[in-house]
C-alpha cells in the first residue's frame, strides 16, 4: 500500500481540493465574520447568502490581464505569487488529519513545516522587491523582521510540545495527546504541564497569527499606509495567488496548533475520535482568527517587535525551562 | 521594567474586552438595509422637500394662496400663482413649482403657513442625471398622490 500509486494521487487529489476549497471558501466565511462583526449583511447576491462569491471573484481574477508594470524584474515578479502558494499546499503533507489520514508521517514534520512557513516569508520579500515600488519594499523589509521576530519565541514554544512529547513527527505528538481533553498538551495533567503550556499556547497562537500576516499584525499590507503593500503592483491571478496562499497558512497554521496543543483528532471527552474533531478544532481557530482580524485595529511596527522581543520571547524561554525542570523532576 | 508586568496584564484585559465586545456584536440582529430590495420606512420627522396637503375630502389642495411661503423662503425657491375662485370667495390655487436646486431644507415655509396646507415629504430618492427635474410641480404631485388614492 506504501508504494501504491494510487495512494500518492489520492492524496495529491484530496490535498488540492482541500486546499481549493479553503482558500476559496475562507474569503467568504471572513466577509461573513466581517459583516456580522459589523453587524452588515455581508455578500448575499451571488446564490443563496452569497455562496457562489468565491466561483464569481476567482473567474473575475482569472479573465484579468496579467498586467507586469514597466521597471519590475519581470521573471522574480511571476515566480512570487505562486512561491507564497506552493509550500502553504506542501505543508499539508504532513498534516496528520486523523489516525489514518494523513499523506505522509516522516520525523522532523515539524522542522519541514517551519522551513516551508519561512519560504513563504521569501515569496513576500520577492514579490516586494520585485515589484521596484516604494510601498511594496517597506512593506516587504517590515515582513521580513516581523516574521523574524515571531518565529523565535514560536519555535521556543514548539520545543516545549517536542520535549513533551520526546518526537518531532507530527503525527507521534498528536498520538501521545489521545484519550481526553486531559491528555492534551494545552491541559497536559500528567507532569503538572499545565501549569505552564496553556501560556505557551497563548504564545503559539499569537505567532501564528504574525506569521500569516493578520490583522493586527498585517504590517506586510497595510493598506491605510502602504496601499497594498507587497501586493501594490499585482492584478489578476497574481494577487488572487497571494490571497490564496495567505488563507492557506492560516489552514497549516490552525492545523499546527490544533495537532501540537489540542490532541490533534483526539475527542474532549475520549469517544469518536476521528477527522471531524480535527475539523472542528481547526475550524475554530480559523474562527478565532477572523474574529482577532476584525476586532483590533493594526499595530505599529515598534509595538510589534517590542511584543516579541520584550515579552514573548521572555516568557517562552521562562516556559522552556519549567517544562524541563517539570519533565526531569516527575 | 517598573510597568512591565501591569502593561501585560492590563493589555491582556482590554484584548479580551475587545473580544468580548465583537462576539456580542456577533450575534445581534444586522442593521443595514439591502437598499433597492428593501424599502426602509423614514422617520416621522424626515425631511424631504416640501408637499402639498389637499383636502381630505375633495382632495383640493388646503393652500389659499397667501404667500406667506413664498415670502418665507429665504432661497426664493417657491413660485406660486392662483386665481379667483369663481362662486366662492378668497383664491386656488393654479400652480405651485418649487425650485428644489435651491432649497436648504430649513422648514421656514412650513412654519409660515396657517392654513396646514405645507408639509414635508418622506421622498428620499431623489438622484437624476438632470437638473430639471428639481424643479417641481407640487401641484402635479397632489394630484398623481390623490389618483394613488382612489
Amino acid at each position: 500500500m506504501e508504494t501504491s500509486i494510487w495512494r500518492a494521487l489520492f492524496y495529491l487529489v484530496g490535498i488540492m481540493a482541500f486546499a481549493g476549497l479553503n482558500a476559496a471558501y475562507l474569503g467568504w466565511c471572513e466577509r461573513k465574520g466581517a459583516a456580522r462583526i459589523q453587524r452588515r449583511i455581508g455578500p448575499c447576491e451571488a446564490g443563496y447568502a452569497g455562496l457562489w462569491q468565491p466561483l464569481a471573484d476567482g473567474l473575475k481574477l482569472l479573465s484579468k490581464q496579467l498586467l507586469v508594470p514597466q521597471g519590475v524584474d519581470g521573471i522574480i515578479f511571476r515566480v512570487a505569487p505562486v512561491l507564497a502558494m506552493i509550500p502553504a499546499i506542501t505543508s499539508m503533507v504532513v498534516i496528520p488529519f486523523s489516525d489514518n489520514i494523513g499523506a505522509r508521517a516522516m520525523e522532523l514534520s515539524v522542522l519541514l513545516l517551519f522551513a516551508l512557513a519561512s519560504i513563504g516569508m521569501i515569496a513576500i520579500l520577492l514579490g516586494g522587491w520585485a515589484s521596484g515600488n516604494k510601498y511594496a519594499i517597506i512593506s516587504a523589509a517590515r515582513s521580513v523582521s516581523q516574521n523574524l521576530a515571531y518565529e523565535i519565541p514560536m519555535l521556543i514554544t514548539v520545543i516545549t510540545v517536542v520535549m513533551i512529547s520526546g518526537s518531532m513527527n507530527l503525527r507521534e505528538i498528536a498520538l501521545d495527546q489521545q484519550g481526553g481533553f486531559w491528555h492534551w498538551n494545552i491541559f497536559r495533567l500528567e507532569n503538572g504541564h499545565f501549569l505552564t503550556m496553556w501560556i505557551s499556547f497563548i504564545i503559539f497562537f499569537i505567532c501564528s497569527v504574525a506569521e500569516t500576516n493578520r490583522a493586527p499584525f498585517d504590517m506586510a499590507e497595510a493598506e491605510s499606509e502602504l496601499v497594498a503593500g507587497f501586493m501594490t503592483e499585482y492584478g489578476s491571478m497574481g494577487f488572487g495567488l497571494f490571497m490564496m496562499g495567505e488563507y492557506l497558512n492560516i489552514v497549516v497554521g490552525a492545523c499546527l496548533t490544533a495537532t501540537l496543543f489540542l490532541g490533534g483528532w483526539d475527542c474532549p471527552f475520549g469517544l469518536t475520535p476521528g477527522v471531524w474533531w480535527f475539523l472542528i478544532k481547526i475550524y475554530i481557530l480559523i474562527f478565532t482568527f477572523i474574529w482577532i482580524r476584525w476586532t483590533y485595529p493594526r499595530t505599529q511596527i515598534y509595538r510589534l517587535l517590542n511584543l516579541s522581543w520584550k515579552i514573548l520571547i521572555p516568557f517562552s524561554l521562562v516556559n522552556l525551562l519549567i517544562t524541563a525542570a517539570l519533565i526531569k523532576v516527575f | 521594567m517598573s510597568g512591565y508586568w501591569s502593561d501585560i496584564f492590563t493589555g491582556s484585559k482590554s484584548l479580551i474586552t475587545g473580544l468580548a465586545i465583537t462576539a456580542r456584536e456577533f450575534f445581534k440582529p444586522v442593521v443595514t438595509e439591502r437598499y433597492p430590495w428593501e424599502v426602509p420606512t423614514m422617520t416621522p420627522l424626515f425631511r424631504g422637500h416640501i408637499e402639498l396637503i389637499g383636502n381630505e375630502e375633495t382632495g383640493e389642495p388646503n393652500c389659499v394662496v397667501c404667500g406667506m411661503c413664498q415670502r418665507a423662503c429665504p432661497s426664493v425657491c417657491i413660485s406660486l400663482d392662483g386665481k379667483k375662485n369663481e362662486g366662492g370667495k378668497g383664491k386656488v390655487l393654479t400652480s405651485y413649482v418649487l425650485d428644489f436646486t435651491k432649497c436648504s431644507l430649513c422648514g421656514s415655509c412650513v412654519e409660515s403657513c396657517n392654513f396646514n396646507a405645507l408639509r414635508f415629504s418622506r421622498e428620499y430618492n431623489l438622484a437624476s442625471f438632470d437638473k430639471n427635474d428639481f424643479i417641481m410641480d407640487l401641484m402635479k404631485r397632489l394630484e398623481d398622490q390623490n389618483r394613488c388614492k382612489h
